[in-house]
């Protein structure tokens, strides 16, 4: 079973590799959000599927990495993307930090709620500080160097489809390796015990608050990475990014795809932007198909749809093993 | 001096009585199915929107705007049909799962009942006309306040003192509080709960959709309203605690003055206070002011 996910993940990198070759520019440019999302879903499933708690605030973390770099580069005209990656990841660390200290003293709708409160306080900040922030109207944001390289003669698709579509998949195999090392490190092996059964945990010595506490720290810095690529491609950041709606965003892609599988967050992400543009295209009700959607998900298949495709796949190769996991 | 303390006073209870209404909805349902319903914001802009259509519909068929409370209570108990709808069809699913997915379904409802709004009213903004200053204004100690914002006062505190009356002083209401403090025992009674969850249900919702038609002539009804007013009700149960009726009571008034107290002195703090105020409720009081009780 192994061999062949490691084909699977194999084929998908090759047409990754090739996909800008061939997809229509557009369909490139949505990749971008594809990339960055899953960078974001990287850090927010490590709280739900490994901690057991669901973040209601996570845009928070969008938000601070999308303003960082919108500063870096607009306002301190430090345009080099390393930097700004790294500088998100240290502002999350340290906000993840006293955030989540309070935080991850509650679960379940306590621990919701809490976040929830964060990111709309961080919201508010935002919409008041215009003189700082823009207010409602948000920042622009520069175009940046990758790797000290600058592009700023490139065209606006050659570089999005070119250079940044490789930058952007870079960090999300980079990502993606951290996380796995992570969640299959003893520390993720904690978390997961934590989950299951705290008191038992607490007995084998494990501290509770602080191993909680450190999955919310490396879950903001996830996010806050997904949120620096996420502002460069659009070019925009606005309080948009960091209301509750975007939050529950995050939850309706993981979810969609499916929270209890590694990769699933990235599925729910391509699911939910590229559904989104097809439905778009004809009809201007998407959310009430998206909203019937995730209804018959939470209903019917709360595994989403990563487990459905998984039983699909067992189905075909006919090797139907009861409880097996990948 | 003392006008502006009567005015941001008013204005500040006004705003209460409507969040208390879309509260106690959100509370009634979160006590007894346990489920924190997001929806609710939804409710009260679908409210408002109809009620918008009833008013302009009553006021050009010749009616009078001083009894345009009418045509606005009409709305908000036409869309108790939606209660068994969303019950019936979609919650009763996952009483028994996990809570994440509860809350989840509700924000899916929210998405729904949106581009249902969208699909009747469109995005532009929708008024009413002439019903707010039909009711005129009144003089107190100096402060101007308008008889309309008294008026809605006025009926959320006999729907606030109805409920009251209904929860503690009647037989639906005993056969409530049994199946919130354990639905299991009261299914073992012989209650039927599924009639049960679909009767508070409903009343959950009218009681938002009765607050957005309330609303509705002193602003008008935008696509936002609904995902502005989940956050204000939200702040308004957890600083109450969650599933009190008497939390969303106290709660509904702290928020709703301090939103005017705030937008007359320094409108920068408007929803920054009210944010603090919910973390530091949750941090040093999870359980909110009024907790645990139902």
């Amino acid at each position: 079973m192994k061999k062949r996910w490691n084909i699977i993940l194999l084929l998908i990198l090759a047409f990754a590799l090739v996909w800008p070759y061939v997809g229509p520019d557009y369909q490139v440019y949505l990749s971008l959000s594809l990339f960055s999302y899953s960078i974001a879903l990287l850090g927010f499933n490590l709280l739900l599927k490994y901690v057991g708690l669901l973040s209601f605030g996570h845009a928070l973390f969008i938000g601070l990495g999308g303003y960082t770099t919108a500063f870096l580069t607009s306002e301190f005209h430090i345009p080099h993307m390393e930097f700004s990656i790294i500088l998100s990841i240290l502002i999350c660390a340290i906000v993840a930090t006293t955030v989540g200290f309070i935080c991850v003293r509650y679960v379940k709708i306590y621990f919701a709620m809490l976040t929830l409160a964060f990111g709309m306080l961080f919201h508010s900040v935002l919409m008041k500080t215009y003189h700082l922030t823009g207010g409602d109207e948000g920042m622009a944001l520069e175009r940046p160097y990758l790797l000290g390289i600058d592009f700023s003669s490139m065209g606006t698709i050659e570089f999005f489809s070119g250079p940044f579509y490789y930058y952007n998949l870079g960090i999300l195999i980079i990502a993606t390796i951290i996380m796995w090392r992570i969640v299959h490190s003893p520390f993720g092996l904690c978390l997961q015990s934590i989950r299951d059964n705290p008191d038992k945990a607490k007995s084998l010595g494990i501290g509770i608050r602080k191993y909680r506490l450190y999955a919310f720290i490396i879950s903001g810095c996830f996010t806050g990475v997904g949120g620096a690529l996420m502002a460069t491609a659009t070019g925009h950041m606005d309080p948009g990014m960091v209301f509750w709606v975007h939050s529950a965003d995050l939850v309706f892609m993981t979810l969609v795809g499916g929270f209890t599988n590694f990769f699933g967050p990235m599925l729910g992400s391509l699911i939910f932007i590229y559904l989104r543009d097809i439905i778009t295209s004809f009809t201007e009700y998407w959310r009430f198909i998206f909203g019937a959607l995730l209804a018959v998900i939470v209903i019917l298949c709360p595994g989403g749809a990563m487990e459905a495709l998984t039983n699909f796949f067992k189905l075909l190769v006919g090797k139907t093993k009861p409880g097996e996991k990948i | 001096m003392i006008e502006t303390v009567f005015n941001i006073l008013f204005s500040g209870i006004f705003y209460a009585s409507i969040l208390f209404l879309v509260a106690a909805g959100l509370q009634l349902v979160f006590g007894v199915q346990k489920i924190f319903n997001m929806a609710c914001g939804s409710f009260y802009a679908l409210g408002a929107y109809l009620g918008i259509f009833f008013v302009n519909s009553f006021l050009s068929m010749g009616g009078t705007p001083l009894l345009a409370l009418l045509p606005l209570l009409a709305a908000g108990f036409v869309l108790a049909i939606i209660g068994p709808i969303i019950e019936r069809g979609l919650l009763k699913f996952v009483y028994d799962r996990d809570e994440h997915f509860q809350l989840l379904l509700t924000f899916a409802i929210i998405f729904m009942l949106e581009d249902v709004i969208r699909l009747f009213w469109g995005t532009s903004p929708q008024l009413t006309v002439g019903v707010y200053m039909a009711f005129g204004k009144i003089n107190v100690l100096g402060a101007t306040i308008p008889v309309y914002n008294l008026i809605v006062i006025a009926a959320a505190l006999v729907i606030a003192g109805i409920m009251g009356h209904i929860i503690t002083h009647t037989r639906f209401g005993a056969i409530i509080r049994a199946a919130a403090s354990n639905n299991e025992m009261a299914q073992a009674v012989g209650l039927n709960i599924n009639n049960i969850y679909v009767k508070v249900f409903t009343i959950g919702t009218v009681l938002g959709t009765i607050g957005g038609a309330l609303v509705i002539p002193t602003t008008a009804a935008m696509s936002e309203m609904a995902l502005d007013l989940v956050v204000l009700a939200f702040a308004v149960v957890v600083i109450g605690g969650l599933g009190s009726m008497k939390g969303a009571f106290a709660g509904a008034l702290l928020v709703g003055i301090l939103k005017s107290l705030t937008i007359t002195i320094y409108p920068e703090l408007e929803m920054l206070l009210i944010y603090l105020i919910v973390i530091i409720v949750l941090i040093f009081k999870p359980e909110g002011l009024f907790g645990t009780a139902t």
